[in-house]
């Protein structure tokens, strides 16, 4: 709590609310008590680059981490404590150290710069890095994903934002048809390391049009990555990934995940963007979930615990593509599948999923794939409906109940 | 700066000379570099700015290398006619004849540098940046040796190395994509410009203002120019446009209205454009330019313009018939050496597609490759991880 406040206070006392040397890592870290030496970047095709904070010391950089609340014995003897924050500003401390380490990387979208982003995740970059890098525009969907578009097929490497999914809706043919598929109708000549980026999902009485879940809309794109993130260590670990890969990666935000705490290492970390988290082992059923919804997964879990089940849950991060090997562990060992999504029930991730499950694993099904989805139904505004048109705990609990019959 | 582009000019024109330099050595017109002021047809009409001289300098060597490019790409256009009649061009091909001087005017007024994004009318624009007849033919064709392996087809010409961005089927979209490419020659301070080209068609869309607005904004070096040839698909321009003046649309934006058909006033504009947008900005430019064939293949063209139009407009604006005639009034070539030339360009043209018909259809191999980059860290399957795994370069 006091460190949150403190942290709180960090932010909005000084004007450049970044205390870089609080939240940089590795080799800025000398500031820190405790900090071990002599850790070297290397880059995953073996060269070590001439890093521009020309740090002597060698940093331990960690790709593909993935790390749980079980693993976190193991981890926590061998690096510190770490730093507490809240998911939005993971996502900025993530972009921060993209945008020190490669100066192509850019970020462009509306209030993204003076004003600091609506959801508080550019803030104070547009005073660090400039005007023209962190890109105010105005509000022009279709052509500043466009232009991002047309930046990365130079070599730049924006970070497009849209203030919220659903506007992204205006871009969607540059999505699909520059975007995705530019990098293979160019014959592989031209690639688009673009990242768009922005919160989406159901949030408190937004209304229809601003609670839209567009991962359903974008996944049959060929050519697009798709992640999801959830929680402050993650949502960093991808951001980083997602930047420094050379694919066109959509990032999707949850607007009521944006305040989540906790705490992250100081070291610098890259998650691997096709892989799944194992949230919660256990034996009796597979949920697989994403996003928001891995909470009210976890919610029910705690009810399903103390009833005597022991669910296994994954978040499954990856949305495109799947993450079919974690999830067919998981499948073999359990024989007993649930999916929570936020998506519609109508051509959701959670339909594909069920579809890949069945196509590869059906021989270790005993039981037919339940996946809890929203309704099929415009959000409404009223908060008791709009409680209905999503997934909750108790409906999570009859579902595994259900299943494990 | 026109010796220079009379340099480039002459040096692309040698290769392409090249197999007949001998019977050639004697006419020193293709290696002339004397400079030649020869006045546009038409002046230019200005938006917001003040045109630029009608007269414009040039060289015989660029002169006979303009009628050598747009001889070859009306040549490549017919080719690709008869082969789209004949089954082995499939889908969608639309065809530049008639519109040759606009790439031709502009590659004389830039450097490799510059970027060119466009249409789907991109074969043309595709020669005109240094591709090759047999790469065009092959991806038209869908074969492996094509300029995008055969994955793109007539509508996805692309050539990184000569920064030419395709090559779009969406209409619009590419100017968005365009005033990106100015966005990062800025953020990387190149001092080199954009030309992104659209038709009067794609001049109606809503993308269009949004870019402008933007590269207004933040000075971005990007030309807008519209290749306006009065017809969008089957829509003339009255009935689609309720103001025609596509170089006005700008409003703040100045503009230049250029006679497209020709090809020394199009270089002229688009060396002045050129250095006004590495000082100021965007601004637009409109070719006033004709196609002959229809919208694409599946369009005969006929349905809602007249075919007197059509020929009116070869025998009055025909843009390699005018330099034929700057050619012959100047006494640069005599009348049997431009035939010469077109028999050369005609049977390179045959050479190329006889060839391309012999390359083979790309391997099943490759369907998956290009789908995505390796990224970091990462290997990237279908969606399910197992047998339709992409093999990652």
């Amino acid at each position: 709590m006091a460190a949150a406040l403190q942290t709180a206070a960090l932010l909005s006392a000084s004007p450049n609310p970044i205390d870089s040397r609080r939240f940089r890592l590795g080799s800025f870290a000398r500031s820190l008590p405790g900090t071990r030496a002599s850790f070297l970047v290397v880059r995953s095709d073996g060269s070590i680059p001439n890093s521009f904070t020309a740090s002597s010391r060698s940093e331990k950089f960690i790709t593909n981490a993935v790390a749980t609340k079980s693993n976190a014995p193991a981890s926590s003897t061998a690096s510190k404590p770490g730093h507490e924050l809240l998911l939005f500003e993971a996502l900025r401390e993530g972009l921060e150290e993209e945008m020190d380490r490669d100066p192509t990387v850019c970020v462009m979208g509306e209030d993204v710069g003076h004003y600091g982003g609506s959801y508080k995740v550019t803030k104070g970059l547009a005073t660090k890095y400039g005007d023209l890098r962190v890109l105010d525009t105005p509000i022009a969907e279709n052509s500043f994903t466009g232009m991002g578009i047309g930046a990365a097929m130079t070599g730049l490497r924006p970070v497009v934002e849209g203030m919220n999914m659903g506007f992204l809706l205006l871009a969607y043919n540059q999505i699909s048809n520059n975007c995705g598929m530019l990098h293979y109708t160019s014959g592989g000549q031209f690639k688009i390391p673009i990242v768009i980026r922005g919160p989406g999902g159901v949030g408190r009485q937004l209304g229809a049009e601003h609670s839209q879940r567009l991962e359903s809309y974008f996944q049959s794109i060929p050519g697009l990555q798709m992640v999801a993130c959830s929680t402050p260590y993650n949502a960093k670990g991808l951001m980083k990934a997602a930047i420094r890969s050379d694919n066109p990666v959509v990032l999707f935000e949850h607007v009521l995940l944006y305040n989540l705490k906790e705490r992250i290492p100081d070291e610098e970390y890259v998650l691997c963007l096709e892989e799944a988290e194992m949230v919660r082992p256990g034996e009796h059923v597979t949920i697989l979930t994403y996003s928001r919804m891995r909470y009210h997964v976890m919610q029910a879990a705690k009810t399903l615990v103390n009833k005597g089940y022991d669910p296994e849950v994954i978040d499954i991060r990856s949305l495109k593509p799947f993450d079919l090997y974690t999830i067919g562990k998981s499948v073999k060992k359990t024989h007993r599948v649930l999916i929570v999504e936020e998506c519609m029930r109508t051509g959701g991730i959670g339909s594909s999923l069920r579809a890949a499950i069945i196509d590869n694993f059906w021989d270790y099904l005993d039981a037919p794939i339940m996946c809890l989805s929203s309704q099929d139904v415009p959000t409404p505004y009223a908060g008791t409906l709009e409680e209905w048109t999503v997934v909750q705990p108790a409906q999570i609990v009859a579902a595994v109940e259900q299943i494990c019959k | 700066m026109a010796a220079a582009a009379a340099v480039v000019a002459r040096s692309s024109s040698l290769s392409k000379l090249r197999p007949i330099l001998r019977s050639f050595a004697s006419s020193a017109a293709s290696d002339d570099n004397r400079i030649l002021t020869i006045e546009t047809f038409v002046p230019f009409t200005g938006h917001l700015i003040d045109p630029p001289s009608r007269a414009v300098d040039t060289t015989p060597a660029e002169i006979l290398s303009f009628f050598r490019d747009m001889a070859r790409m009306r040549r490549m256009e017919i080719a690709a006619d008869s082969l789209y009649k004949s089954k082995l061009i499939r889908g969608f091909c639309h065809l530049y004849d008639g519109q040759e001087a606009v790439a031709v005017g502009m590659e004389a007024a830039i450097t490799k540098r510059d970027a060119i994004i466009t249409s789907y009318r991109d074969h043309c624009t595709f020669l005109s940046r240094g591709g090759t007849l047999l790469e065009a033919f092959a991806e038209l064709m869908g074969r492996r040796d094509g300029c995008s392996r055969g994955k793109g087809g007539s509508m996805h010409f692309y050539k990184k190395d000569a920064s030419f961005y395709g090559g779009h089927g969406i209409v619009g979209a590419q100017v968005p994509l365009g005033c990106g490419l100015a966005f990062a020659q800025k953020y990387s301070k190149d001092a080199s410009v954009t030309f992104a080209l659209y038709g009067d068609g794609a001049a109606n869309q809503g993308q269009l203002f949004e870019a402008l607005n933007m590269s207004a904004l933040l000075d971005l070096p990007v030309i807008l120019v519209c290749e306006n040839n009065h017809y969008g698909m089957g829509t003339a321009e009255w009935r689609a446009a309720k103001s025609p003046s596509y170089y006005k649309r700008g409003d703040f934006v100045p503009g230049l209205k250029v006679d497209g058909m020709d090809a020394l006033a199009v270089k002229q504009a688009c060396k002045f454009v050129k250095e006004y947008a590495l000082a100021n900005g965007p601004i637009i430019l409109e070719m006033d330019t004709y196609r002959y064939h229809g919208h694409s293949m599946s369009d005969p063209g006929s349905t809602y313009r007249t075919r007197d139009e059509i020929s009116g407009i070869r025998q009055e604006r025909d843009s390699i018939e005018r330099i034929r005639r700057v050619i012959l009034s100047h006494e640069l070539a005599s009348i049997s050496e431009l035939k010469d030339i077109e028999k050369e360009v005609r049977k390179e043209v045959e050479e190329a597609v006889s060839q391309a018909k012999k390359c083979s259809m790309p391997d099943q191999s490759v369907l998956f490759k290009d789908v995505f980059v390796k990224g970091y860290g990462a290997e990237t399957f279908g969606s399910d991880r197992k047998a339709l795994s992409a093999a990652l370069p």
